[in-house]
């Protein structure tokens, strides 16, 4: 039954591959971590709107238009340019603090608007902490590091069902020396997609 | 203060099992009284497997409230009262001579060891037992000795058969450690491990009865509250709600936990009555609670709370939940432990950049910090509230540390196997 609901959406999204054409593909493949179908889907609302099912198997290109190619580069630089902002994986906070830093903001709202047109796509926020303070306070600051990069996500449109909170507080440290350069590789927040 | 630099090798007859520690003295207290334990004379025939006078000069000396006379130094070895020569133990500066004997029964397979405690001053003889042993409960009969001593002399409840508590991390690749959880004597020998994972493992708390440990493991992927009864290592998993499971620790009765959840949103303090299940929450503050600790006759908690900004300790009675800040001295003040008699309050302060275990008196809200190393984490009061067990960073891994209650005596129990954390005193045992 929900199999089936899938075929014309299967159909879109073949038809909005073949649409865009090979650039898009190789941005894909560069980014290994994006979920390439879910890509095509979010692509195929848009592209199949014009092409509409028919199109499906059509082994000829179509033609396109000027104006219409340059949108089609724009909108790859752009997707391109998102992708970039999401290879940015890990967050960093200051010492005892939970709030996001200014820098982190374009990565996260590329990650959030990803996540918001791939409603399927779950993300692991692990919270860490660095070493000093005691552990139990730091496992409930590694939690609320990871909660406000959730509440950051949320308000731009992810689900929460989308995103599981876990904090490691310091036992997981990404540098294991005792000084102020490794602390500060420490505090962070780090987005696992699922 | 007097620095001693001694190293007391409990390794010479014991056989090394992993993750033992051993004792390194560091600081003795001003106060200590001098006391001579002159070695027990071995009249069994054969090698004794434990050097018993050894491990009573240990213990007493570990305290801090005694300063055990180096052999070296005696002028005689007396085997039995009309053997002492007062003049010389008194030259000596000596307060008490501790002698006595050990035979052997082939019959009964059992030492025989019988000791005297004399008060070189007026010459008496205050304490004398005759005890029996197997060779594997000697080194627990010679705890049993200092106990008796301590206890003769100071009027305090010697610590000496106690056990500890500790989480050892091993890092075995770059991306895969190892926690061990163990339970050992006091002074770190006899190390049994009770549970493992690869994932962290955190915070053990001993029942009052001193049966079982309750712990925070994440050994399914997601933290969880555990009991675990130390003998038959049966384990209980307690809670594993959606969020935080962490901070467990044993009411005063045993019959709840209190601990921190954030089930509800965010860090928040409950307890968590073992019988019934039911959740009693107690905090309710968009802030960090967590780290709470029961009150000696269990009406009051104290905790950790940054609901001002910062970290800071909080009390709060449970059945009116009206937090109270307690600590104002310093920008982090967190996990809180009672004293003994339940006026002042023993945890971790941050100074002049470094991480200390601080003291504050209740009714004075008078602080002092009681320790100079550095990353001071977790302390732990002894059951007779005389020394605190924490843990601190030396080199580049975690040691435990104990320091005594005013400051004045401190040593170390140095692991060769990695880092070694969270320790938590058991209470009296028997």
């Amino acid at each position: 039954m929900k199999f089936d609901s899938l075929k014309p959406i299967t159909a879109l999204l073949l038809s909005g591959l073949i649409l865009t054409g090979c650039e898009s593909m190789d941005t894909q493949d560069e980014n290994a971590d994006v979920d390439v179908p879910e890509q095509g889907a979010a692509d195929a609302g848009e592209a199949g709107s014009d092409s509409g099912a028919e199109t499906y198997g059509a082994p000829d290109e179509p033609e396109v238009g000027a104006a219409e190619l340059a949108a089609q580069n724009a909108k790859e630089a752009a997707m391109k340019e998102q992708a970039a902002l999401r290879e940015m994986r890990t967050f960093y906070f200051d010492f005892d603090q939970s709030s996001i830093k200014v820098e982190a903001r374009a990565s996260l709202a590329a990650h959030a608007e990803f996540l918001a047109t791939n409603p399927a796509s779950k993300i692991l926020l692990e919270g860490h902490c660095d070493e000093r303070g005691t552990k139990e306070y730091n496992i409930a600051l590694g939690e609320r590091r990871a909660k406000s990069i959730s509440k950051f996500l949320v308000v731009n449109g992810v689900s929460r069902s989308q995103i599981e909170v876990i904090s490691y507080g310091e036992e997981r440290p990404a540098n294991a020396a005792h000084n102020e350069s490794a602390w500060t590789q420490n505090r962070r927040v780090y987005i696992e997609y699922k | 203060m007097k620095l001693k630099f001694i190293f007391l090798s409990l390794f010479l007859f014991v056989q090394s099992v992993q993750a033992e520690l051993y004792i390194e003295i560091r600081e003795g207290s001003d106060s200590a009284l001098p006391i001579a334990i002159v070695p027990f004379a071995n009249k069994s025939g054969s090698a004794v497997p434990y050097d018993v006078s050894r491990i009573i000069a240990n213990d007493l000396q570990r305290s801090g409230d005694f300063d055990a006379l180096s052999t070296s130094k005696m002028l005689s070895l007396p085997e039995q009262y009309d053997q002492i020569h007062f003049r010389d133990w008194r030259l000596l500066g000596q307060k008490y001579v501790l002698i006595g004997q050990l035979k052997y029964s082939a019959y009964t397979k059992k030492y025989e060891i019988s000791y005297e405690l004399i008060d070189v001053l007026t010459q008496q003889r205050v304490l004398g037992e005759v005890l029996s042993s197997g060779s594997k409960g000697l080194r627990k009969l010679a705890h049993k000795i200092s106990d008796a001593v301590y206890e003769e002399i100071t009027g305090v409840r010697g610590v000496f058969s106690t056990k500890i508590a500790y989480i050892t991390l091993k890092q075995l690749t770059k991306n895969k450690q190892e926690y061990r959880l163990f339970v050992s004597d006091a002074d770190g020998q006899n190390a049994h491990m009770i549970f493992k994972s690869h994932e962290p493992m955190l915070s053990p708390s001993w029942s009052n009865d001193g049966q079982h440990l309750a712990y925070v493991s994440f050994h399914t992927g997601r933290p969880a509250i555990y009991i675990q009864h130390v003998k038959s290592s049966h384990q209980r998993k307690v809670t594993s709600f959606k969020g935080l499971n962490s901070a467990p620790m044993w009411s005063p009765d045993d019959a709840s936990l209190v601990m921190t959840l954030s089930k509800d949103g965010n860090a928040e303090i409950y307890t968590y009555d073992l019988a019934t299940n039911a959740l009693n929450r107690l905090t309710n503050h968009y802030g960090i609670d967590t780290e709470a600790s029961w009150s000696p006759n269990g009406k009051e908690v104290v905790f950790t709370s940054d609901r001002s900004g910062r970290p800071q300790v909080y009390r709060m009675n449970i059945k009116d939940k009206v937090p109270e800040r307690l600590t104002f001295v310093g920008k982090y003040n967190a996990r809180p432990r009672f004293s003994k008699d339940g006026e002042s309050l023993y945890y971790v302060h941050q100074s002049n950049g470094g991480f200390h275990i601080a003291a504050i008196d209740m009714k004075t809200s008078e602080q002092q910090v009681l320790t100079s190393t550095s990353l001071d984490e977790s302390p732990s009061l002894s059951p007779n509230g005389r020394m605190i067990m924490y843990s601190t960073l030396r080199g580049n891994s975690s040691v435990l540390a104990v320091v005594s209650v005013d400051g004045g005596a401190k040593y170390f129990l140095p692991s060769d196997s990695g880092d070694v954390r969270e320790p938590a005193w058991s209470p009296f045992l028997n």
